[in-house]
Parts: C-alpha cells; structure tokens; sequence
C-alpha cells in the first residue's frame, strides 16, 4: 500500500508542477531563513573562541551623565572604569580597552585601511585567541607602552603575504608597532574580540584618555561565576553612584550612571533601551513567527484549494472502494514527500546561503555554522504546518459521502 | 442479486426537505440488464446510488448479492463496493492526473494485488474495450467515448458481478454512444449484471427490462 501511496505521490506532485513548486519554494525558503537566523543568532551567543570565557563575561559598554541642562550618552571612559571597575568582588579579571578605530597604512604606496583596537594586558586573558605564531600583547607592555601589535591573518596576508610576520614592523595612524603575534581572524559579530590589528592602550597618541568620565573605553569583566552577577552589578552601580566629578565636569553633571551587562543586555539595551532581553527575545520570536506565517498560510490556502480540487477524484477513489482512512494515508504521504523535498532543498540552500555569507564581507570574518539541531526543528515545523494544511482538509473530504465528492465536494 | 424491500429516500436540507424515492421495490435477478426510465428529477440517479451503497436509504432494506447491507460504516461499505460493483457515471469521472492505465488500475489498489497482477488486469480491461494503444495517454488526450471507454475497462477491472451506470451515453453524440452500448450488451453477454439508467428509448430498447419512475414512484 505505502509503495502505492508513494507512486501516486510522486504521479501528482509531477503533473501539478505550478503546484509543486509554489509549495516546495515556500517550504524550502522558510526553512532557509530560519536556519540562517539562527546560525547568526548561534554565532553571536555561542561561548566559540575568542568568547570562550562569555558566559561568566560582563561588559561595560553604556554610561550616561545628567545634569541640569545637559545628558551625555556614550561608552565609558578610563578614568571612569579605572576609578570604578577595578577590584570588584568575585571577579577574576578586568579589562579596559578601546573600541576599534579605522586606521590607515600605507604599503608600496597602495592604502590599506584596518580596524584598530588598543588593549590592555588582561584583555588577552579574558579572550582566548588562537594563535598561529607568536603570543600576546602582555602587561608589561602595556605599562611601558611598547609599540608591538598582534595581528590577524588576513591582515598578515595583505603586509607579509606568504610569510611570518613576528619581528616585522607595520605602520598604523603614523605610528610604528613591531608585530609579536598573529591570530585567527575574529567575526565582527565577536563586538569585544573583532579587529584586526590590536596595540597596547598606552600607545595611544594622546594621554587625556586616562581621565575620561565617558570616552570610547569598554569595561570586560570576568566574574567567578554567573552567579555573581547580581552582587558585581550592584557594586558596581554604587561605586559608579559615588563617582567624584572632575572639576571640569562638576558645573555641568551631577548624576553619572553605568551598566556591568551580559551580551545580551547589551544588545537589548542598543536595540530597544532597556537591558531585559525578555521583550527584545519576544520581539524577535514574534518577528520570526510573522516572518513563517506568510509561507504557512500560503501552504494551508494551496494544499486546501488543492484538496478542493480534487473532490472528484476522491468520490471516484470511494466509489471503488477507498475508505476514508486509505484516502487520509494517500493525502499524508503526499504531503510527506512534499515536504521531505522542500526540507533537501531548504538545507542545501542555507548551506549555499550560509556560505556567501562566509565568502563575502557582508559581516567581516563571519564563520556561521548550520544549526543541525534548528534545522531538525524547523523540518518538524515544516511537518506540522503541512499536516495541519494537508490533513485536515483531506479528513473533510474523504468523510464526505462519495456523491457529494463527485459533485465538487461543496455540501 | 439485488433487492430493495421499501426503499425510501428522503434528502433533507436545512430550509427543504425532497422526497427522492418512495416505496420501491425490485430485485434485479443474475445475469439481468435493466434499464432505468423516467423524466429528469425523478429519482433514477438516487436509485442507482442507493442499490451502489454511495449513499444511504432513509428508510428501507437492502440485498446486495445475498448480503443483507446491515450497516452504512465507512469502511464496510467501502469494502462492499471494491468487490461487487462496478460504476460507469455519465461524465465519465477519470481521474485527469492519472494515465489511462493508473486510472483503471484504482479499484485494485484497495484489494491486495501485486503490481504486476493490477497491470495485467488492467491491461486486459483495457484490451476489452479495444483501448489498448491508448494506456500512457492522460484522459484530457482522449476522445469523450474513449474516455467513457475507459470508465468501463475501470468498472470492470475488478471483475465486479454487477454493473451500475447513470446515463453512461449521455454525454456523447449517437456513433459514441453505440459503441459504449455495444461493450455494455457484450459484457451482459458474458454474464454480467447491468442495470443502467437512460434517457434514450433505443437503448433502454436493447436491454431486457425497463423500469419506469415517475417522480419518485415506480410506475411499471
Ligand atoms: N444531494 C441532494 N440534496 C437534495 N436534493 C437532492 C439531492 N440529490 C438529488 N436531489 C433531488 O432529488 C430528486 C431526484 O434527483 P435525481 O435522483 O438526481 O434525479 P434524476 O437522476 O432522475 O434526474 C430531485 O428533485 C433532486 O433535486
Ligand atoms: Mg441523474
């Protein structure tokens, strides 16, 4: 019977083919942008290297100063985080570095532009880089501000092509750095981790950096373990609450606050302003859930119409002797293999997809990796949708008594 | 072979309530070919239905080749049809999608036959009504009597005792019609019950008995 069922399967699904590939491109296509968001949303919150240590991670990225007239939003500066960051309770490291700067060089007279971050010694601890050759921009380096760089990969490519590039010098924003490490490239999804060139913080061309209240710093902390999160934010707000204005800011501010986040409170609070990630993670199941209603609807009004359509060939399939239930299999095998294509097709074409991604700059240095577990939930969505648009209807009909099937099917 | 005992259909509607059929009996013996008559509406397709267990009388007994029809379940009825009847309906009802030899093979896919059995079932069907150079052609491709043709390689595929067909010329011009009424007087010939519901006085001529309905109602 199942072989049967499968051969006037694959009979209708081939002289129907507007049909077949309305349904197969619906499928195949929610399944493909499913899997690409959460390939992407995987690649954001994965703890993969560098962000191994992500979980027990939190960043200072957002402060804000008020004051009579005036409010200053912005990353952190120094000074702030120095004065406030440092030493906290249950927490193993801290960092401080700046946020990337687009810098220039210039090599055989051709221009090639970067991004640029300037770390401190601990930076390194908290983010584990793999390294191809060399090591890490060290505290000793930081405090007698050498002028070394780590580079990543592609950008050893462009300086040194074919070649290591430990001991050579590059010239970055007309300064000189002596190359001491190379590592892997990072995605620009990694916000902490992605660059590619990294120099000690104390090279920067102007010290006033040190004092900043709000500046381009960010703040990486790396707690003990997640549990402690609430305690170091807590401490961390109070000691920020008692912040001392500098002189020069006194007149104008007198309320400072700032925000130890977790990655994703970081992103809600970018997004939509408020660090709880509950509304930003509804919003996007929402967005995601509307996003897969237009290809489900879709599916439900052609396999329905299509059932409709064929009344007669399901009065015809009674008449000689089909009971309802054989008519039901034949409708749930068809749309079976309907959906075990779209879902072939829909894995080949995030895999295609995915890849393009990878291969173009669209996101510099992304590396996503199709999602085996979102892909099977999605096939089990695709089936339940196809079920439900399938199934239904075709139990309606095969209950209809044979004459009312033959006549069209409309009671 | 068939025999309705006060038979009563009754089609109910929300606003009107249609009084089909009231009051019949026949019994249509071995091997009969009866023809049907009557003015349109008055019941002969309801009849034909009822004695083919594709709908339920409202009131009534029915005998299907001795078998006292003792429930109307699905599956039952399903099964009872597979094996003792054979339609033939007037607008033909292939099934576009499928090749003429898929659609007769359809009654053998609800019996438990090899494939290669069904096929050379079917293919013998089809040799029957002279169709078989036709057997990969889709219905669409088809003349209306090719096609009606079709239908009975379809009914008769299964090797049904009884035949049931509702205007089976209906729908085609006199030469067409012939042809089908020939098949249908052969296949009488070799045994086969019919019973045929017409309009056409010449050929419910060539069958062996006529009965008339009017408005519901046997009248001879
Ligand atoms: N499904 C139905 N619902 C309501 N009335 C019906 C239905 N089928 C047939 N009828 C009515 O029953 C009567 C007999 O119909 P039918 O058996 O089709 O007549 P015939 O085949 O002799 O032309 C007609 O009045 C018709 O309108
Ligand atoms: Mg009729």
């Amino acid at each position: 019977m199942l072989k049967n069922y499968i051969k006037i399967a694959f009979l209708v699904l081939m002289r129907r083919k507007i049909f077949t590939f309305i349904s197969l491109f619906a499928i195949s296509f929610t399944l493909t942008v499913l899997i690409v968001i959460s390939a992407m949303l995987d690649h954001m919150f994965a703890p993969v290297a560098p962000e191994v240590n992500m979980q027990r991670t939190l960043g200072i990225y957002f402060g804000e100063m008020k004051g009579p007239d005036s409010t200053w939003n912005g990353n952190p500066g120094y000074g702030l985080l120095d004065k406030c960051a440092r030493n906290l309770p249950n927490v193993e490291l801290i960092s401080i570095f700046m946020e990337n700067q687009t810098v220039n060089s210039y090599l055989r007279g051709q221009k090639i532009v970067s991004s640029l971050k300037r770390t401190d010694g601990e930076y390194w601890k908290i983010l584990k880089f793999n390294f191809l050759e060399g090591s890490p921009i060290t505290n000793e380096d930081e405090e007698k501000a050498n002028f070394v760089a780590v580079i990543n990969k592609s950008t050893r490519e462009k300086f040194f092509p074919n070649e290591s590039a430990i001991g050579k010098y590059i010239e970055a924003d007309s300064q000189n750095f002596r190359v001491i490490g190379v590592v892997e490239d990072v995605s620009q999804f990694c916000n902490s981790a992605h660059s590619e060139i990294w120099v000690p913080l104390s090279t920067n061309k102007d010290q006033g950096y040190r004092r900043e209240v709000l500046g381009r710093c960010v703040g990486l902390l790396l707690a003990k373990s997640p549990d402690d999160f609430p305690s170091i934010k807590t401490e961390f707000a109070q000691r920020v609450n008692n912040f001392e204005f500098p002189a020069e800011l006194k007149n104008e501010y007198n309320k400072i606050t700032c925000f130890a986040d977790t990655s994703l409170e970081i992103i809600s609070r970018q997004a939509l302003g408020d660090p709880n990630p509950t509304k930003l993670i509804l919003i996007l199941i929402g967005l995601m859930v509307l996003f897969m209603l237009l290809p489900a609807v879709n599916l439900i009004n052609i396999n329905i119409s299509r059932i409709l359509e064929r009344a007669s060939e399901i009065g015809v399939r009674k008449a000689f002797g089909a009971s309802s239930w054989v008519l039901v299999g034949q409708f749930i095998v068809e749309n079976l293999i309907l959906t075990l294509i779209g879902s072939i097709l829909g894995f080949i074409g995030s895999i295609v997809v995915l890849l393009i991604i990878n291969q173009s700059n669209i996101i510099q240095y992304a590396n996503f990796q199709l999602n085996y577990r979102v892909f099977f939930y999605g096939v089990l969505t695709t089936i339940f949708f196809s079920f439900l648009s399938g199934v239904y209807p075709a139990w309606q009909m095969s209950k209809l008594n044979p004459i009312e099937a033959l006549r069209g099917g409309i009671r | 072979m068939i025999k309705l005992d006060n038979i009563e259909k009754v089609y109910r509607t929300s606003r009107v309530e249609t009084v089909a059929l009231m009051n019949i009996n026949l019994e249509v013996k071995e091997g009969e070919f009866i023809s049907i008559m009557g003015p349109s509406g008055c019941g002969k397709s309801t009849l034909l239905n009822l004695m083919g267990l594709l709908d339920a009388p409202t009131k009534g007994q029915l005998l299907i080749n001795g078998k006292e029809i003792t429930s109307y379940k699905d599956k039952y009825l399903a099964n009872l049809r597979n094996q003792e009847i054979g339609f033939i309906f007037q607008s033909f009802h292939l099934v576009n999608d499928l090749s003429v030899l898929d659609n007769v093979e359809i009654p053998l896919l609800y019996r438990k036959i090899s494939s290669s059995q069904r096929r050379q079932m079917a293919l013998k069907a089809l040799e029957h009504v002279g169709l078989t150079a036709r057997i990969y052609h889709f219905p669409s491709q088809l003349s209306g009597g090719q096609q009606q043709r079709v239908a009975i390689a379809r009914a008769i595929v299964g090797r049904p005792k009884i035949l049931l067909a509702d205007e089976p010329t209906g729908n085609l011009d006199s030469k067409m019609g012939e042809e089908v009424m020939n098949l249908l007087v052969g296949l009488n010939e070799e045994k086969t019950t019919i019973v045929m519901v017409t309009h056409d006085k010449r050929m419910a001529e060539r069958t062996k008995r006529i009965v008339r309905i009017f408005d519901g109602r046997q009248v001879g």
